[in-house]
């Protein structure tokens, strides 16, 4: 029986699955993920966390705790930065931290620490690290890893091809599939910004985009603007961004609101997000200046789907009117 | 340039002596009232952490005093305070005020920037001028902040602990009549000489509380609702485990390897959390430990509501009051806290310590 590793489904895991699945895989190491968020997650969750954290993070306890029992490994990395001189958030840093001292009986944590902040090459210590625990030889390590980089490659690929990047990690297993699909169907678009963990876990955010579908518009998120695009506009801030996040969901906004290629933003955060505290900030001012109508759901656990529909239907009924009269309506009424 | 700068707690007592010296025009905003916090909380984002609120409403105050440059110190991540200085400009820009910013940003950032600012503000000409400025800067920080140490000392031990309250408002007033160094020191020189002559209770062992947490909250008094002062009235001698002293020390004195003691919380906390997560997360697990092994009877921890570094220390603490039986209360700030509320759990946490040191002399 091969060697089991669990990675939680919450947080990193929809930005890096594609990759360090591959790469366990290539280890020849099985990878258990934990079930879509669900009730009894989010439940665990807020019991096992500290009150002030925020939704994401409580629900990734919730995911831990499912997976404790099941494997044999949970692969917890540290992020605290993923791009020369710059930073994750503080609660990702300190997350296998946070994880320890508030989950009793946990398997072994694979807890290395990815670290790029004096330089890119960084991530091959970090990798042999991880590796270490399956595999003596480090080539077959950088093998395993080079190749699950490539696949992760393409996937990045995929992502900025208008393709929502969640439903290429739970629709699709092989990315040859996806060439097939339709991309956009109904011609406007609207921006749903925010922490790809807030945005891809329809749990917490109660299935927005398929929300925005219905009433038949297309969704375009940070993800899927090419990165070199939204560092350029990133730039254009009058100091540099210091958060990876921060910087990819600014540049991203700046880019379509100047493009004015969206028809409105609808951005997504947690409640007691630090990131976003900052970023809603600029955002909104930016979406002002161009008359891009722009709203807020802030959630948390008690946030009721009955009040996000009023103000997602709210939202796009204004948008219709907008487009239908003909007329400016304040943006921000 | 008419210069003017956030508070937090003493330091601008030795900001205003010490630029007044080097030639700038200072006006320091009114000392942080209710009216302070409700400017700031009316024209800053909800979301945004205490301090920048404050921060807000002292520039709002000095600008109308007269102020048109504000200093500031900036920092590059992770914690939002490196943000601070765009968001406050956007907002300022919205209110009508046009003010420029100085912020010095740290080392890496370019030398050149650096220095320019500093010889600006320090009419400098050359880095012998900045040294020899600096020399003074940093003779005013440690003496304020020894006054700040003194007083909670002295009102620990105090008979009439009022006495000492009367000599330090006496000197925040007195602080606003002086210009430059010399009367500045000459002023504390006769505030230390007054908190010695206070009468002090002979054969008696005070509790001992470690204030730990987010810089802002720790050092600045009109945020922690005066929390020094409150602890030393009821007789508890408090350390603080950041003080501007502190910070100077491990970030500019011993750049670029830190001071002594923090590298030593920075090892203590090890075990709990391995590295640092930007603001004063480490610092706080560390210090908790450090006051544990000192003897301390117990640790406050404060922190704005919603700090990102100080959540992660918070969901760490636990674990450490548990190994070092060793009491530790957290309080969270922001401007909805009330003074009530507040005092009953300070009083209720003061109880639950001294129950413990009587069942320890019992056995």
């Amino acid at each position: 029986m091969s060697i089991k590793v669990g990675i939680p489904r919450g947080m990193f895991y929809f930005d890096y699955y594609f990759l360090w699945k591959n790469f366990f895989n290539n280890l020849g190491v099985d990878v258990i993920t934990s079930p879509k968020t669900n009730k009894d997650i989010l439940n665990k969750g807020v019991e096992l966390c500290v009150d002030e954290a925020c939704l994401p993070i409580k629900i990734y306890h919730g995911h831990v705790d499912y997976l404790k029992d099941k494997v044999d490994y949970i692969f917890i990395p540290k992020m605290t930065s993923i791009h020369k001189k710059e930073y994750c958030c503080p609660k990702h840093i300190g997350l296998p931290d946070m994880i320890k001292n508030n989950i009793r009986n946990l398997p072994p944590l694979i807890d290395t620490e990815i670290n790029l902040k004096k330089s890119h090459k960084n991530i091959k210590s970090s990798v042999f690290h991880i590796g270490k625990h399956f595999k003596k030889n480090s080539k077959t390590i950088a093998e395993a890893f080079q190749k699950a980089y490539r696949q992760y490659q393409e996937y990045i690929e995929m992502t900025t091809s208008k393709i929502i990047p969640i439903d290429i990690n739970t629709k699709y297993k092989e990315l040859s599939y996806i060439t097939n699909v339709k991309k956009e169907n109904y011609g406007r678009r609207i921006m749903v910004l925010g922490h790809s963990y807030n945005i891809y876990d329809y749990y917490i955010n109660m299935d927005l985009i398929s929300k925005l579908n219905k009433r038949r518009f297309d969704v375009v998120t940070a993800e899927m603007v090419k990165e070199n695009r939204s560092r350029e506009y990133a730039a254009r801030l009058p100091k540099r961004m210091f958060w990876t996040h921060g910087q990819r969901i600014v540049g991203s906004a700046f880019a379509l609101i100047e493009e004015k290629s969206i028809s409105g933003i609808v951005y997504v955060s947690a409640f007691g997000c630090g990131l976003d505290s900052v970023l809603i900030d600029l955002i909104e001012r930016k979406a002002k200046e161009n008359r891009i109508p722009f709203t807020l759901l802030t959630l948390d656990e008690q946030t009721g789907e009955a009040g996000i529909n009023t103000r997602v239907e709210a939202f796009i009924d204004m948008l219709e009117w907008r487009n239908r009269d003909e007329i400016d309506l304040s943006t921000h009424g | 340039m008419k210069l003017t700068f956030p508070h937090m707690g003493n330091v601008y007592i030795a900001a205003k002596a010490f630029f007044e010296e080097l030639g700038q025009e200072v006006i320091p905003p009114p000392r942080n009232s209710k009216k302070t916090l409700e400017i700031g909380t009316k024209y800053a984002q909800e979301t945004i952490c205490l301090p920048l609120k404050i921060m807000i409403g002292n520039f709002v105050e000095s600008i109308e005093r007269g102020a048109d440059t504000i200093l500031l110190t900036g920092s590059c991540g992770p914690c939002r305070f490196g943000y601070y200085s765009v968001l406050e400009n956007n907002i300022l820009k919205d209110m009508g005020y046009r003010v420029r910013f100085i912020v010095l940003d740290p080392i890496g950032e370019g030398v050149d920037k650096l220095k320019k600012n500093v010889y600006q503000l320090f009419n400098a000409q050359n880095i012998k001028d900045v040294l020899e400025a600096a020399k003074i800067g940093w003779q005013l920080i440690k003496k304020a902040d020894y006054i700040t140490d003194l007083s909670n000392r002295k009102r620990a031990y105090a008979i009439n602990s009022y006495e000492v309250d009367l000599i330090m408002d006496n000197y925040f007033k007195e602080v606003e009549k002086t210009f430059g160094a010399k009367e500045m020191m000459e002023l504390m020189d006769s505030t230390i000489d007054k908190l010695n002559r206070v009468k002090i209770k002979q054969n008696f062992s005070p509790i001992r509380i470690g204030l730990i947490g987010e810089i802002y909250t720790v050092i600045e008094p009109f945020v922690n609702l005066e929390l020094e002062r409150k602890l030393g009235h009821m007789g508890v001698l408090v350390e603080k485990s950041l003080t501007p002293t502190i910070w100077v020390e491990h970030h500019v004195k011993a750049f670029p390897f830190g001071s002594k003691l923090e590298r030593l919380k920075h090892e203590l906390a090890k075990p709990y959390l391995k590295t640092a997560v930007g603001g004063h997360g480490l610092e706080t697990v560390g210090s908790a430990i450090y006051y544990a092994q000192k003897g301390f009877d117990g640790a406050i921890q404060l922190l704005p509501l919603n700090c990102m570094p100080e959540i992660v220390a918070k969901s760490i603490l636990p674990n450490v009051s548990k190994d070092y039986s060793f009491p530790i209360m957290t309080l969270i700030i922001d401007e909805m806290t009330g003074e009530a509320g507040y005092m009953t759990r300070i009083e209720a946490f003061m109880d639950l310590i001294k129950r413990k040191r009587r069942t320890v002399a019992n056995g």
